[in-house]
């Protein structure tokens, strides 16, 4: 008993003295990192999985950022938090990237992380609707704001004249047929419809990115004054993002875990095979069509540009931003 | 199996055969029970999954009828304000299975001014509490419970839900859409609500116990699970996403049927505990949800499965019973049958003493001992007559043997007999048919021209006939006499044999005195066959007959001679019965035609060449037969005399009578 207690004791002593050495012994690297924090969109789930992977596995610290992932969530809207100060970087969409810069507010895009879109209409086949024309005077479901830019590009498109329905973010109005046609994100609505009983072959689905207006989603924006101050820590912010993702990517299983342990401490329900589906399809959405990642983090002006038109024939903005007054390229140090 | 011992095969056989009889019946046994069980088990599963859902429908239809009963009031009234709020308390209050009920208003529709109007009475530690879920925070419009019915224009219930910030519970909320005429146009005025607390359902649910690990479960019409025992997979997993994580696709097509209000019964992995079990699905007619409930199958086959056991236990000890039985048995019967083989066997060994083993049985076992004993016994005793009989039979061929001999020295045996005497040659042979025969021949001079010659065959063979033969021959030669015609030997002869021949035995006899001189030949036949002369010129003739008949039958008959003439070179064939009589296989005869048809072609051999012929003849026609008569040939060729017949020929000592 006396012995255990004893070797307990010599193990606090040991610990103690070895963390006192780590301290003196490395001030100048402890002083180095530099304290970041982090708004992604939403909850911590699989969708912001290369940020959260990328903290849990030290790729930040290893780029000398000692970052705090603020958890997301409806009371939490990242583009407030980036503008008030209270987030160093935040996750927008590149639509609401563009209306934020067009507005005047002093953001910028340092990394396009999504190349392609997710959003989506879907609807029933039983309902009859196989093609876009179809969907004309139907009951079409959609969210708010920047969740409709690309719905309403794509009704004027087809030219289609629908009733339009507030949807919430239950898809049960959807799949009672209260409306005939709704939004979904690829990676989340999509696959709980799936797993609500309908086979993916019952159903029809619009992926705007095949119609025309593929609107890249998730970027990761900074205030042009930090950009200013240090560039070097956004350009380490990116890098270790990317870095993250990729190792999400290639190690899919601890991903999900740290991604489960979050959302399980936010009380989030929430169940594995959903976070996988979203995973997987972030690697979709995030590599290049082509599955390569060189590109990984890039904004291409013709994606920005097809954006920007976009809002601007919506009369979302008055006046397309400069593209490099809106985008920093971080290069990699194998590409300098 | 070939080799093996009869135990090892009745073993085999009888116990190979009764688990045959016992795997079909036990098979039998256990399919038709199994079979019973499922039966039984779809019935009782059919009725208690309806049993439960009848229960959880009263209870949900009864509430549906609150908010239907609200929806009267409302659209033949203005009810607002408190009137309103007493309304909905009073509801609350009295309908103890609600937990809370709404009105919310569609924008305007309640005063022509509130954009939005939703009063709710709930209850909350005991109390019936107030909230107006109209507050800006609540953006009721875009609810479930009020979007859906609304925009399908129906009564519904809502998808389970938790109950935020209320005791953290689930809930559901049945939601009827109400109707009033508005400038001029009917339409949707609101939705009224009665949510209700699923934890008695989930009680009801949860109470369902099949045996040890049996339970049910409920899911949504979005195959959300309401009720499970589970706990992580309650209001967080659907069946489909646990389908999708147990890459489960009969699960999925499960749930399909189930979400479309389907019943059935299906073999079905339980979630929970991995077993198999039957799963009985039925819907709630109010909800459309469904109940389905486990049975894990070998739960309720282990009664089946203990009397299988038991089953089994009892045929393997039956079967080991069976065994030592059969042992036991096989043992009875082959111990005594292969003491009786090792006895049999020392017996076969020549050892007729072995003790043969003593089986009081009394059953096949015992006989057969019982005649093995026998058989060693007569055995022994068979051997012990054989023996003596074998002695006897020794002391009687060696004597035999000797008399034989003593036969073959009586007659003469030196050919050519007379080498000296030119006029004529004279062969003679005789073959016993077994070791002493009853034919007899013999030649002598009387005097020194005069040669008698003579054959005879005693009635019967063997030593008897021998044993006549030799009085016969010694009778002969003493009565014969110079100067005595044959007829007077012959009746001399006959005379002694006839006077005492108490055996009744006979000689048939041929006597020839030839006269070397001249060749005249002066005989009498006594009863014999006729001998052949073979003349130079190769004609074969019979002997006149004398008309003599056996010597030793008739005391006092008169013989009568008759005489022929030899030319030179002729030739004088004398024979017993046993020539002509000579078998062959098919019971032929060698017969007087074959004789006089083989002395034919042997004319002109000399006398020795002829009989040797004759006899290569018989045996070339007997093929092996075995010889049934004493075979005797005598041939004397007549040479005629040129020389004065002055000659003493002294007998040679050979050719005297023993």
């Amino acid at each position: 008993m006396l012995n255990t207690k004893i070797k307990k004791y010599c193990k606090f002593i040991v610990s103690a003295a070895l963390f006192l050495i780590i301290i003196c012994v490395s001030p100048a690297r402890s002083d180095a990192l530099k304290k970041v924090s982090f708004i992604p969109q939403w909850v911590p789930q699989a969708q912001f999985a290369g940020y959260y992977i990328g903290l849990e596995k030290g790729i930040y610290r290893k780029h000398g950022i000692d970052l705090t992932i603020i958890t997301g969530g409806p009371d939490y809207p990242p583009s407030e938090l980036l503008t008030d100060g209270r987030a160093d970087f935040a996750s927008l969409w590149l639509s609401t990237g563009i209306q934020m810069r067009a507005r005047g507010e002093k953001i910028l895009n340092i990394a396009q992380i999504m190349q392609r879109s997710a959003l989506m209409l879907v609807a029933k086949k039983a309902s009859g609707i196989e093609k876009p024309r179809d969907i004309n005077g139907r009951k079409v479901g959609l969210w708010g704001a920047v969740y409709q830019i690309q719905p309403r590009a794509f009704l004027r498109k087809y030219d289609l004249a629908v009733q339009i329905i507030p949807q919430s973010f239950s898809v049960n109005l959807f799949l009672r047929d209260g409306v005939d046609v709704a939004s979904a994100m690829w990676y989340n609505e999509y696959h709980t419809i799936l797993n609500c009983g309908i086979d993916p072959g019952e159903l029809t689905t619009f992926f705007f990115h095949e119609h025309g207006l593929n609107f890249p989603e998730d970027g990761i924006y900074v205030l042009e004054e930090t950009y200013r101050k240090d560039p070097e820590l956004c350009a380490a912010f990116v890098l270790a993002s990317i870095e993250g993702w990729r190792y999400a990517f290639d190690h899919p299983d601890e991903a999900l875990a740290v991604t489960m342990r979050n959302l399980k401490k936010e009380h989030i329900p929430t169940t594995l095979v959903h976070q996988k589906w979203m995973l997987e399809r972030m690697k979709d959405l995030i590599l290049s069509e082509k599955g390569e990642d060189a590109g990984m983090g890039k904004l291409l002006l013709e994606d920005y540009n097809r954006v920007a038109q976009g809002l601007k024939d919506m009369r979302l903005i008055d006046s397309v931003p400069g593209f490099n007054s809106f985008y920093k390229v971080i290069r990699n140090n194998d590409e300098k | 199996m070939k080799n093996r011992g009869l135990a090892f095969k009745l073993i085999l056989l009888i116990l190979s055969s009764v688990t045959l009889i016992f795997l079909v019946i036990f098979g039998y046994n256990y399919m038709y029970s199994r079979k019973i069980i499922i039966e039984n088990v779809e019935k009782n599963a059919m009725n208690l999954a309806k049993a439960t859902v009848n229960q959880i429908d009263v209870v949900l239809s009864s509430i549906e009828k609150v908010p239907e009963n609200l929806t009267y009031v409302l659209e033949r009234s203005l009810c607002a304000g408190e009137e309103l709020n007493n309304l909905l308390k009073y509801t609350v209050q009295k309908n103890t299975e609600i937990y809370g009920s709404a009105v919310a208003f569609e924008p305007r529709a309640y005063d022509g001014e509130k954009e939005r109007y939703a009063p709710y009475f709930y209850k909350s530690c005991g109390e019936i509490k107030y909230s107006d879920l109209g507050a800006a925070s609540y953006q009721y419009f875009f609810q479930d419970w009020y979007q859906i019915p609304k925009e399908l224009n129906q009564p519904v219930w809502t998808e389970p839900y938790f109950d935020e910030g209320g005791g953290n519970i689930i809930m559901s909320t049945y939601s009827v859409p109400f109707y009033r005429t508005m400038a001029g146009k009917k339409g949707i005025a609101g939705i009224i609500t009665s949510d209700i607390s699923l934890s008695w359902l989930q009680e009801i649910v949860a109470s369902i116990k099949i045996a040890e690990t049996g339970y049910g479960f409920l899911i949504s019409q979005n195959g959300t699970f309401v009720t499970h025992p589970k706990e992580e997979l309650v209001m967080n997993e659907t069946i489909f996403s646990q389908a999708e994580a147990l890459g489960n696709e009969e699960l999925r097509r499960i749930g399909r049927k189930m979400i479309n209000g389907e019943s059935g019964f299906v073999p079905f992995r339980s979630i929970l505990t991995g077993k198999l079990c039957w799963m009985v699905y039925a819907p709630l007619s109010s909800s459309k949800w469904s109940l389905a409930v486990l049975f894990p199958q070998d739960e309720l086959m282990a009664d089946v499965v203990r009397l299988n056991k038991i089953m089994i236990t009892l045929g393997l000890i039956g079967f080991a019973f069976l065994l030592v039985v059969i042992v036991f048995i096989a043992r009875s019967i082959t111990r005594p049958l292969s003491s009786l083989a090792g006895a049999a066997e020392d017996i076969a060994q020549g050892n007729l003493d072995a003790a043969i083993p003593e089986i009081k049985t009394g059953d096949e076992v015992g006989k057969l001992a019982q005649s093995f004993d026998y058989m060693t016994k007569s055995l022994k005793q068979y051997i012990a007559d054989l023996t003596e009989t074998t002695a006897a039979k020794e002391r009687i061929e060696s004597e035999l043997q000797i008399a034989h001999d003593i036969q073959m020295g009586i007659l003469p045996k030196i050919f050519p007999a007379f080498p000296d005497m030119p006029e004529f040659d004279l062969y003679a042979t005789l073959e016993p048919a077994r070791e002493v025969g009853g034919d007899l021949f013999d030649f002598f001079f009387l005097d020194d021209e005069h040669l008698c010659f003579n054959v005879g065959d005693v009635s019967g063979k063997g030593v008897p006939a021998s044993l006549f033969m030799a009085i016969t021959k010694t009778l002969i030669k003493t009565r014969a006499a110079k100067d005595m015609p044959s007829e007077v030997v012959l009746n001399l002869v006959n005379q002694d044999l006839s006077e005492d021949n108490p055996s009744l035995l006979f000689v048939t006899l041929f006597l020839g005195i030839i006269n070397i001189k001249d060749g005249t030949v002066e005989y009498c036949n006594g009863g014999h066959n006729p001998p052949y002369i073979i003349r130079t010129s190769g004609k074969i003739e019979a002997v006149e007959t004398t008309n003599g008949i056996a010597l030793g039958v008739m005391e006092g008959f008169s013989f009568q001679s008759k005489r022929f003439v030899l030319n030179k070179g002729d030739v004088i064939f004398i024979y017993s019965d046993g020539v002509t009589e000579a078998m062959n296989s098919k019971f032929e005869l060698f017969s007087e035609e074959r004789l006089e048809a083989e002395l034919y072609r042997l004319k002109g051999l000399p006398v020795g060449d002829i009989i040797a012929g004759v006899m290569e003849k018989i045996r070339e026609f007997s093929q092996g037969e075995p010889q049934t008569d004493d075979i005797t040939m005598m041939a004397i060729q007549y040479n005629g005399s040129d020389e004065a017949p002055n000659i003493v020929v002294t007998p040679c000592p050979e050719n005297l009578p023993i």
